[in-house]
């Protein structure tokens, strides 16, 4: 690109308006980066869920138990492969400041269905074999620098007490959306301690066929219709999809924002873009005069923007990527996996080439037509 | 044939509601390889006559023709890659690009042709060569004095090898020894290279080195005799 | 000796673009630093409204939401026997023991995306009790009959809310019978039942809370020693105003730290197009300046002056940015609200503070955006620049 030295030196006549505007790009795009990221893991959180694998619930709402004994029954039903269960404890821990998800499990069960959990053979081995031991995901550890071995006691808010649990396992997710600071320990346990109340917070079914979910989500909610707890049964995804709705409309307030914030950045660069050009009006037109056409000067004005968009673009995209995976961020639990996908990247990308066009539109149109005795006049 | 035909040109600007006839009438040559300079008081029109030979600025009426092309005729596009062949300008207040050095800048015409960077750094140097400038290449305008400045422009109007060399007023900003320098330079260039050079200026000493001499009086053409 | 500030209004007149683009940047700054602390503002408004200063809720101890909590009912006859309840005009003690459950709802628009509505079986006294809740359309839940009361936000929101119209829950059909308003509260998001209807359909023969107004206010302190000593039962009594506070602390701080930290990092981009503008003013115009100082104008006076011209530019960008906010005002959202796992709808709430705090934040970047290139034209050299 012969031209390319022409476009940077003009851009190194005012360095540090180069510079600002620049960095006000790069903050536009860090932003615009960020906001989509809290989108896109959400959505990657609400579309989890194994294709094999169903969630039943009580129908009348997410706090009601159902009874344990259902348990045989939804096994014995064609198609079913394995069910577990799981209850939801909400325990917390110290202060309670720092919240993290916390549930009973039937582990065997549980974590044969759940091949995202990852763990060290030896310790799967520690965990099943104590009935008061907790497997952990591995950002706790590292967050309250507990350690293989160690009692941990939460408070419990639903169950009353103080539950002492011996951490025995600690496990990586191989999916983000599961989370990597979970506390899951024994149904027995919670179970026994409960005063044998025999309830299950939910059931996960495993199914031979996904393409079999609806007919047997539907076989499973038939059975138990005219008992006292009737089921809701759906795939894992649907489950976790009613847990983003909760959220609200977050995608069209950060949508709003991220506009918002590309908007303004989008002024501060049109407005240098406009002021560099005002100022070279008179060289527009000795190089007119030189024999530029219009359609090179328009080109040159554009590929001008482009650099300062382009960069900017660069280093925001690239320092929010870098930043969340070097600091591991999840906003304190909220988003598991926080990563800025490529998607978004490529879309921050396509959204700098539009802060080009539309930056460097005006300036290049008025470099293209600018009627050269004028300005020569101008100039002399 | 001459390089430059100039026949029944009428031109007028409209300056807020009035309306200026700068030539009624006007029909000239100019011959390939002259050097001529043209002179008149302010407002006679000798600007305006060097931008309509440029293709700068068309007629009203009437046709120039350079090199046999009709400038007038020729699109916005055309001209600007015609120009770029086929003339070499210089201005008053060198107009070099700041931010480039005396070598970028007189690269700038090469960039519009098909030529390799090797090739194009070849045409500069033996372009800075002519001027005399060829160890200030590396600086930039701000570091060159005003006679340097004027001659990394007219290094940038010969690196394309133009027919036609166009300077409005090149001494106006210099001082005695290097407005000499420059038309010293302009002679060479005439002499030695057969460029067609016009000269616009209001300084006798500049009109004497050419070869001949045209006076304009309010878009009249007052024709000398040849000085030889 | 003073520049007038007529020289800086002409000034900027001669830029207009210049002047426009800097000015919106900031105006866009501030539009989405009121927008984004007027939905923290209407969230918290919305849990601190629910609660009032003189009624005491009461919870199994340990418990830290209504959901998790769990009272029986020897437990509600002892607290209605306390000598810290106000009695009502029959002489009853105004005590509310109350059920209260999650119900997941199909959304009106969208029967697929459901809701967790509140539903909160009261007792007749709650209403009393409750001294925001007005019902504004048809008649209070009969004793003994499957009759609800809606919250006025649910209305709109959800489907066969209309009065007259049965809402179908927990295995049976809901009557409704009247609507209510609860001062913009999170109790304008609730479902409103008799907790004896409620009791045998949900959780069995427990409550999950009592609520009772105070005899004296400013004796919380008393009844909380009282009832929290109390051997017979373990209970945490709460003030009912910090307890739902509390509760929209959680999602409040989340959304005001959102708040700050987005418009942040876009003010520093707004600031920096500020330094431009400035800068190139100022360059534009340092022959003027030259003759300022010429004429007799002080370095401060040339520095004050610029300064105040980028304040400008930000003070209209400031009073755009809060009329780009205003229309906001009052529009109803919901969310989830985490402590309590259930939906709430709020209306984003634009207060003059707000708004003031908006325009003040605009001059503050422009003030800062100034500076520098205010610093550069005081310490201009005159013999410099008229050269």
């Amino acid at each position: 690109m012969k031209y390319l030295p022409l476009v940077l030196a003009n851009l190194g006549r005012h360095k540090r308006r180069t510079i600002l505007t620049i960095a006000s790009v790069a903050l536009a795009l860090f932003l615009f980066a960020s906001l989509r990221t809290v989108v896109t893991t959400l959505d990657a959180g609400s579309r989890f869920g194994g294709a094999r694998r169903l969630v039943a619930l009580n129908a009348t709402g997410l706090v009601f138990p159902l009874p344990l004994a259902y348990a045989n029954r939804i096994k014995a039903m064609p198609g079913v492969h394995s069910v577990s269960w799981a209850n939801w404890f909400g325990g917390r821990y110290g202060d309670g400041k720092r919240f993290f998800a916390n549930f009973a499990v039937d582990p065997v069960s549980y974590l044969a269905m759940y091949p995202e959990i990852v763990i060290p053979p030896d310790q799967k081995q520690a965990f099943l074999q104590d009935r008061t031991g907790a497997l952990i995901g591995k950002r706790l550890l590292s967050e309250f620098g507990w350690k293989l071995g160690q009692n941990v006691t939460l408070q419990g808010t639903i169950f009353p007490g103080d539950w002492t649990f011996t951490v025995r396992a600690i496990y990586t997710p191989t999916d983000p959306a599961i989370g990597d600071d979970v506390l899951i320990f024994h149904h027995e346990y919670f179970d026994e301690r409960i005063g044998r109340a025999g309830i299950a917070g939910w059931y996960i079914v495993e199914i031979d066929d996904p393409s079999h979910s609806p007919a047997i989500a539907k076989e499973i909610d038939d059975a138990f219709r005219n008992s006292s707890s009737p089921t809701k049964t759906g795939t894992e995804r649907e489950f976790q999809a009613s847990f983003a709705t909760m959220w609200g409309n977050v995608s069209l307030l950060m949508g709003t924002i991220g506009l918002a914030v590309v908007f303004a950045i989008l002024l501060v660069t049109a407005n240098a873009m406009m002021m560099s050009a005002r100022e070279r009006t008179g060289e527009v037109a000795v190089l007119k005069t030189i024999g530029f056409s219009d359609r090179l000067l328009f080109g040159l004005v554009m590929l001008e923007a482009g650099v300062l968009a382009l960069t900017g673009a660069f280093l925001g995209l690239g320092g929010a990527k870098l930043l969340y995976k070097a600091t591991n961020f999840n906003a304190a639990g909220f988003l598991p996996g926080f990563n800025v996908t490529a998607a978004t990247l490529v879309l921050g990308a396509a959204v700098a080439v539009v802060l080009m066009l539309a930056s460097g539109l005006v300036p290049a149109l008025r470099a293209a037509r600018l009627p050269i005795v004028q300005a020569l006049r101008h100039v002399e | 044939m001459a390089l430059v035909e100039i026949r029944d040109v009428y031109k007028s600007f409209q300056r807020d509601t009035q309306k200026i006839d700068v030539f009624t009438d006007l029909s000239l040559d100019i011959a390939s390889g002259s050097f001529t300079a043209l002179m008149g008081p302010s407002g006679s029109g000798k600007s305006t006559l060097l931008n309509l030979i440029a293709g700068l600025d068309k007629p009203t009426r009437g046709t120039v023709r350079v090199g046999g092309a009709d400038v007038g005729a020729m699109s916005a596009g055309q001209l600007a890659a015609w120009r770029a062949r086929n003339i070499g300008f210089v201005f008053q207040s060198f107009n070099l690009l700041p931010v480039l050095t005396a070598y970028q800048n007189v690269e700038l015409p090469l960039l519009l042709t098909n030529l390799s960077k090797k090739d194009r750094a070849e045409r500069v140097r033996l372009a800075l060569d002519v001027v005399g400038l060829s160890d200030r290449a590396d600086h930039y305008p701000r570091q060159l004095s005003g006679g340097q400045e004027q001659r990394t422009a007219i290094a940038r109007a010969i690196v394309a090898d133009p027919t036609l060399m166009l300077l409005d007023e090149p001494t106006g900003q210099l001082d005695a020894k290097s407005s000499q320098e420059v038309l010293t330079l302009l002679q060479r260039l005439n002499n030695e290279f057969n460029k067609t050079i016009v000269i616009v200026t209001h300084d006798a000493h500049a009109a004497d080195r050419a070869k001949s001499v045209l006076h304009l009086e309010k878009g009249d053409l007052i024709e000398k005799a040849a000085v030889a | 000796m003073k520049i007038p500030i007529l020289y800086n209004v002409r000034s900027m007149l001669q830029r207009p673009y210049s002047t426009a683009l800097t000015a919106l940047g900031i105006a866009l700054v501030v539009a989405v630093f009121i927008g984004m602390l007027a939905l923290a503002n209407g969230f918290r408004v919305a849990l601190a409204r629910t609660g009032s200063n003189g009624n005491v809720l009461v919870l199994r101890k340990g418990a830290d939401s209504e959901l998790s909590s769990g009272v029986g009912r020897d437990v509600a006859s002892m607290i209605a026997a306390s000598p810290h309840v106000a009695t009502g005009p029959d002489g009853r003690p105004l005590v509310s023991p109350e059920v209260y459950v999650l119900v997941p709802m199909g959304k009106v628009f969208d029967t697929t995306k459901m809701a967790n509505v509140v539903v909160r079986g009261v007792s007749d006294q709650a209403w009393i009790v409750r001294s925001n809740v007005r019902v504004v359309d048809g008649q209070r839940p009969a004793s003994g009959r499957a009759e609800i009361c809606l919250g006025e936000r649910l209305v709109a929101r959800f489907p066969h809310t209309g009065i007259g119209q049965t809402m179908h829950f927990a295995g049976r059909d809901w009557t409704v019978t009247c609507h209510f308003t609860a001062a913009g509260s999170a109790f304008e998001s609730e479902v409103w039942g008799e907790n004896e209807q409620f009791m045998p359909v949900f959780r069995g023969d427990v409550f999950q809370s009592i609520t009772f107004r105070l005899k004296d206010p400013a004796a919380f302190e008393d009844a909380r020693r009282s009832l929290q000593d109390d051997k017979r039962m373990t209970v945490d009594a709460h003030r009912e105003s910090e307890f739902y506070a509390q509760q929209s602390q959680l999602l409040g701080r989340i959304l005001a730290i959102l708040a700050w930290t987005i418009t942040s990092i876009m003010a520093v981009g707004a600031v920096f197009g500020a330094v431009n503008t400035m800068y190139a003013a100022i360059a534009a115009r340092q022959p003027e300046i030259a003759v300022l100082m010429t004429i007799g104008f002080k370095p401060g006076s040339v520095l004050t002056s610029f300064l105040a011209e980028s304040g400008l530019i930000a003070a209209i960008g400031g009073i755009i940015g809060c009329l780009l906010a205003l229309p906001i005002n009052g529009l109803v959202t919901s969310t989830t609200n985490w402590a309590s796992f259930s939906e709430i709808a709020f209306s984003f709430r634009v207060t003059p503070l707000l708004l003031l705090n908006g325009f003040l934040f605009a001059v503050v970047m422009g003030l800062i955006g100034g500076f520098f290139p205010a610093w550069r034209a005081a310490r201009l050299r005159v013999v410099q620049a008229l050269r």
